[in-house]
């Protein structure tokens, strides 16, 4: 057992682990967090999807180790406020996926920029989802920012 | 079984040079596994526990491997750099777009925030997407171990299947590519779809002072230079279309049947792509 | 309405069976055969495994007989002494993590004495090769109608042709799970299912144990799509016997490389065709002949096949019908349901023939389905004669509207005359699909649902109808509320569980918002009746009815029920296969653009519409997911989906080389519907759930073959596949 501690959902959090435990199994088991989902194991799908120091990452191919020092946050953390614009446009269905794609779609509403080098459909490209067809996440987000810019633009 | 998380490269070296250095290395009583992203060493990571037993040495604590330096004759890529790192570097989509081709097709973003360059190349896969463009940048690996540097062309890196001129004590602490202007490039990746997809067949051409390179990716044991291919478009002979490329191509690749695509789509698919692709820029080319 | 659990799901609150936690519980695995076929000789339990606390399962601590009930008793739950598929279940273990456990069952090793195993179901097998009975033929179909030699004689043109479809895999996101603990008495099952009452069939024969002695509670489900209809039933069996053993809770979580080895799938498909026509188009006669492949046990191939036949003809008219199937056992893994239900794979045979033959006759492929689609009055193959009111032209033109057909066509012309590489194509299909159980299913079952008053004016919908993503708990929770002019906050939806819902049937056959949606309206209005309020109560006057009845009856039940009739004039015959196959049919034209990379051999869909007649839409939004979801898996059965069979194993069994689509590998789905209520389904519904996944396959096959000039029968059309068709 190795002890690591780092920054989880903004709280310092200090945790027992095997040694080479991954992040995914370290959240699920050990701090009562299952929201991040195992689809695959394999890095594939994004049901595990998490931000490391604010990017996205599969906790499935993360060594609970490396993560040492570093902020991880997960879907317990979003604001369910933000997700009101995938909800209504039906970005879920049996909800396996989900986690993982709400914590992608906030990461794009974070940085519109983005969608300057890149299509929505390839920054969500990470997250299988086997129920939706995609239309509704994309929709979502779609949504989402246009309404972020309405914001933005009255303040 | 033990983690070690060095701060700093000479820790880390002095760390294999413990675990990992002796003529025969399977004598080491546990050999340290380097991991950087992960993103290799962790899949089905639960269907695998013999890995879990191995002693793992982390380099993402080592942060002057983090390090993207640009020159005016080169850019150096510290082992630690990932491709989304690159993605985000507008320099790097005018200087050498190959690359953030190549990044943008590896995996999905959830990958591409974790896997680097060096692991890419450490890995050894044939299927590799970093490698081809690099190789056909001509780009240098520098290997560091407690001894000293050493410096070594990407072109020469591989020997074989997985085989690479790397010791087990050495590390990659960078890799150095040069800055030419380029009269053609193309990265044409082939895989079973368009994101999370390993390649059925790739190539990275690239023109510049210093010749034509033609780099193909899964369709020999290694990622590879095709010489006579080359040599063709240096010699400007006529092509008439794909068929024509076979012969030279069949001398410097060697594909085979597997569990994604057949040997002869990756022939076929190979000589297509480099049809098409330099019926744009060759006048040799009909 | 907005999904009711929807916020729910995206803030990762929902929790599945692997996320729940299950106090002292040990941790299950499955040991599986190695070979497709053969005599188990010997199970090697290595000895440090003996007397380490491990508990282990065998076919020997079975209370009951060897079987997973379902239509024929042929599937065992762990094999005894001979295997007849690779990954068959040959012993149980569990232990005290996870880790533990699935290290246990791999040091554990099955040795098989290999027999000559059916690997190809399009041959006829050799006598060595011979399971069942004479042939193994698992089930024989046939429908005929008219006189369709003579038909076919007289003909003066017959267009024949050979089409096959390949297996898929589910790919629901969260794979098959179950907890099985013991109440006292009671073995207690909760977990990722379909159907409730199926799983307690099969455990109660199981276990031999009187239904008051099992109780199935669904755990919120992350997909199914038919796999975890029939699936469950032995992973439950499964979970429960390892508790039983162990006195301990248990939890049987597979993995994704276990889920795609070991479980049911798609049944890949052969189907020929032998069509007579008149000059102009008409069809005068059909000759069907499908053969499914069945895997090692009949799990529901009977069901599968029979829904493919009904729907092997297609939309269209003709009075001369003949269609022939078979279910053919081979040494692979048992294929079961999957959304469509055998309907895809023949509807994909019947909508690539019309454009095959369309192009034989020299006639549009457009015009040919105008000329025969059916009409109200005309009747399909089993002699069902429609007259729905729905307008199928309409339903094609307006197809034909949204993609902007004709223009792209000649669009396409030009474009690949100039390209050096690209081709682009438009293709279409026509089809149906029947909603509800085949023939009498539906009053074989007899449904039953109830509709709780509560004491605090709240009513509470008791139904085994389960939410799997398709939306359950919505649609229910809106039918409800409008029934009883009641805020939709003042209807509660009870977890499935067979202790305390009746059985309203399964989750399938794109049945529940149809046939158990228009239950509950009845059973509401039989809870009005019961309080003594008539249809024009308002909601305040029936929630102070309920009050009020709750006060009069202390600790009563206040019930409003229904029980499923069938909608009047249906009349099926199962011995002739003749009559009424389903109540309803939705109808849909589906139009596919693709674009072929001839460098590659990779073809692309750029563009997907899908205008459907689904009787009254209840919630658009989850109307349209439904579809745009079924479409998507549509396009990857069709192009990218492709299991590799090793030994009658998949090989690929991993997400990294069975490749599913991703966001990027498909365009936005268009989605229209017309609407035409239906009087006998909630609401005026008709099933919506497998009808998506009919078209996309032959439209775009259709399209790729306009776009190149190929002729493609054989699903899926991979690159490689592709490749050899262009070079030919
Ligand atoms: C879902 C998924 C999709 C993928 N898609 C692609 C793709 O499209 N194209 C592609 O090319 N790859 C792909 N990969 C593979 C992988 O992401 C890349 O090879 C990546 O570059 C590996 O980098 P890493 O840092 O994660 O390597 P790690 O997993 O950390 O290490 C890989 C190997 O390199 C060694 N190593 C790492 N760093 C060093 C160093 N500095 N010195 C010496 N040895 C070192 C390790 O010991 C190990 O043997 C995919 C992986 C997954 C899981
Ligand atoms: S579980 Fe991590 S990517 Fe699928
Ligand atoms: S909602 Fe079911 S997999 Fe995405």
């Amino acid at each position: 057992m190795i002890e690591v501690t780092f920054t989880l959902n903004g709280s310092p959090t200090t945790v027992q682990v095997d040694d080479t435990e991954r992040l995914l199994d370290t959240l699920r088991d050990r701090l009562a967090l299952p929201g991040t989902k195992e689809g695959c194991g394999e890095g594939e799908c994004g049901s595990c999807t998490v931000y490391v120091d604010g990017l996205p990452a599969n906790a499935c191919l993360i060594p609970t180790f490396q993560v040492k020092g570093r902020g991880v946050e997960t879907v317990e953390s979003l604001d369910p406020a933000r997700l009101a614009p995938l909800h209504e446009s039906g970005a879920t269905q049996c909800g396996a996926c989900t986690p993982g794609v709400a914590l992608t779609a906030l990461w794009i509403l974070d940085q519109p920029e983005l969608l300057k080098t890149h299509s929505l459909r390839e920054l969500m490209a990470g997250n299988l989802c086997r129920c939706t067809g995609y239309n509704g996440i994309i929709e979502g987000i779609r949504k989402g920012l246009t309404e972020q810019a309405a914001r933005e633009g009255r303040d | 079984m033990a983690i070690h998380q060095p701060s700093t490269l000479s820790e880390a070296c002095a760390l294999l040079a413990t675990h990992n250095r002796g003529s025969d290395r399977d004598l080491a009583p546990s050999p340290l596994v380097p991991i950087a992203g992960g993103t290799d060493l962790y899949t089905h990571w639960p269907q695998r526990p013999d890995e879990h037993a191995k002693s793992y040495l982390d380099l993402s604590g080592i942060e002057e491997l983090r390090a993207v330096r640009w020159r005016n004759d080169s850019l150096t890529l510290g082992a630690l750099v990932t491709y989304w790192r690159l993605i985000q570097d507008r320099t790097c989509w005018s200087a050498l777009p190959m690359l953030v081709q190549a990044a943008r097709q590896v995996g999905a973003v959830q990958i591409q925030t974790r896997g680097t360059w060096a692991g890419n190349i450490a890995n050894a896969s044939p299927a590799a997407d970093g490698v081809p463009v690099m190789m056909a940048y001509d780009a240098v690996v520098e290997l560091v171990s407690s001894e000293g540097r050493e410096e070594i062309p990407l072109a020469d890196f591989y020997q074989g299947y997985k085989q690479m001129r790397m010791r087990p004590d050495q590390l990659i602490r960078s890799i150095r590519i040069p800055r030419r202007s380029f009269l053609f490039q193309r990265f044409e990746k082939v895989g079973s779809r368009n994101a999370q997809a390993i390649t059925k067949v790739g190539v990275a051409i690239a023109r510049s002072g210093a010749g034509w390179r033609v780099v193909a990716n899964s369709v020999a044991p290694t990622v590879c230079r095709c010489p006579t291919i080359e040599a063709l478009l240096d010699d400007k002979v006529t092509v008439r279309g794909p068929d024509d490329l076979a012969t030279a191509l069949s001398q410097d690749i060697a594909p085979i049947d597997d569990i994604r695509s057949t040997a002869r789509y990756r022939r076929r698919v190979l000589a297509r792509l480099l049809y098409f692709a330099l019926r744009e820029s060759c006048s040799a080319f009909e | 309405m907005k999904r009711f659990e929807g916020l729910e799901k995206l803030t990762g609150r929902t929790l599945f069976i692997d996320d729940l936690p299950l106090e002292n519980c040990l941790w299950g695995a499955t040991v599986r055969s190695p070979a497709a076929r053969g005599t188990i000789r010997q199970v090697r339990v290595p000895n440090h495994l003996e007397g380490s606390g491990l508990v282990l399962v065998d076919h020997r601590d079975l209370p009951g007989p060897n079987v997973v009930s379902l239509i024929t008793d042929d599937w065992p739950i762990l094999a005894a002494e001979t295997v007849r598929h690779r990954y068959e279940p040959v012993m149980l273990v569990a232990a005290e993590s996870r880790a533990a456990a699935r290290r246990a069952a791999a040091q554990i090793e099955v040795v098989v004495d290999p027999l000559p195993a059916a690997l190809d179901f399009r041959q006829t097998p050799t006598a060595e090769q011979i399971q069942v009975g004479d042939d193994n033929v698992l089930k024989q179909l046939k429908i005929e109608r008219g006189e369709v030699d003579e038909a076919l004689a007289a003909a003066p043109i017959v267009v024949e042709g050979e089409y096959e479809t390949g297996a898929q895999e589910h790919v629901y996101l969260e794979p098959q799970g179950m907890a099985a603990w013991l109440d006292g008495e009671v073995v207690v099952v909760h977990g990722s299912l379909q159907c409730p009452y199926y799983v307690e069939s099969a455990l109660t024969r199981a276990l031999d144990l009187p239904a008051e002695r099992v109780r199935v509670i669904q755990a919120a489900t992350g997909g199914g799509f038919g796999g975890k209809e029939d699936f469950p039933s032995i992973v439950a069996i499964h979970a429960a016997l390892l508790a039983i053993k162990a006195q301990r809770p248990i939890k049987l979580i597979y993995d994704r490389g276990e889920d795609m080895a070991a479980t049911t799938k798609r049944h890949p498909a052969w189907i020929r065709h032998r069509t007579g026509l008149s000059e102009e188009g008409q069809i005068l006669a059909h000759d069907i002949e499908v053969v499914l492949d069945g895997g090692a046990y009949v799990t529901l191939s009977p069901v599968v096949l029979s829904r493919g036949m009904i729907h092997a003809a297609g939309p269209y008219a003709c009075d001369h019908v003949r269609i022939r199937g078979r279910a053919m056992m081979t040494n692979s893994v048992p294929f079961g349901a999957f959304r469509g239900f055998g309907a895809p794979q023949t509807l994909f045979a019947i909508e690539r023939h019309m454009d095959v033959i369309a192009k034989q006759i020299g006639v549009d492929p457009v015009k040919l389905r105008r000329l025969n689609l059916l009409t109200d009055g005309q009747a399909t193959a089993t002699g069902q004669v429609i007259d729905d009111g729905t307008d199928r032209q309409q339903v094609l033109s307006r197809a034909l509207d949204l993609s902007r057909f004709t223009y792209k066509r000649s669009q396409h012309t030009a474009f690949n005359a100039e390209h050096a590489y690209l081709r682009r194509g438009i293709g279409l299909a026509c089809f149906f699909h029947g909603a509800g159980f085949t023939g009498s299913g539906e009053r074989a079952m007899k449904s039953l649902l109830h509709v709780a008053g509560l004491a605090d004016g709240r009513v509470e919908v008791l139904s085994a109808s389960t939410e799997i993503g398709q939306g359950t708990t919505t649609i229910f929770t809106q039918i409800a509320a409008d029934q009883l002019r009641l805020d939709p906050e003042q209807i509660l939806i009870a977890q499935p569980d067979t202790w305390r819902v009746p059985d309203n049937g399964p989750t399938v056959a794109s049945r529940t918002t149809m046939v158990v949606g228009r239950l509950i309206e009845r059973a509401c209005d039989n809870l009005r009746e019961r309080v003594g309020l008539d249809a024009a109560a308002t909601g305040t006057e029936l929630q102070a009815a309920l009050v009020a009845w709750h006060e009069e009856h202390p600790d009563e039940e206040l019930l409003g029920s229904a029980r499923y009739q069938q909608p009047p004039g249906i009349e099926w015959d199962d011995e002739t296969y003749r009559g009424d196959a389903y109540s309803a049919y939705g109808w849909a034209t589906y139009v596919a653009e693709v674009e072929v990379d001839l460098r590659t051999y990779t073809a692309r869909v750029i563009d997907f519409v899908a205008v459907q007649e689904i009787g009254k839409v209840l919630n658009e939004t989850l109307a349209r997911g439904q579809i745009q979801g079924g479409v998507v898996q549509g396009i990857g059965w069709a192009l990218l989906e492709e299991c590799r069979w090793q030994e009658g194993g998949m090989a690929n069994h991993q997400l990294t080389n069975y490749i599913i689509p991703t966001s990027d590998d498909v365009p936005s789905i268009r989605v229209a519907f017309l609407e035409n209520p239906y009087p006998h389904g909630g609401q005026g519904a008709k099933g919506i759930g497998e009808l998506p996944l009919d078209g996309p396959a032959p439209a775009i096959f259709n399209a790729v073959a306009a776009a190149t000039g190929v002729d493609p029968r054989v699903l899926p059309l991979v690159p490689e596949r592709l490749m050899e068709l262009i070079e030919q």
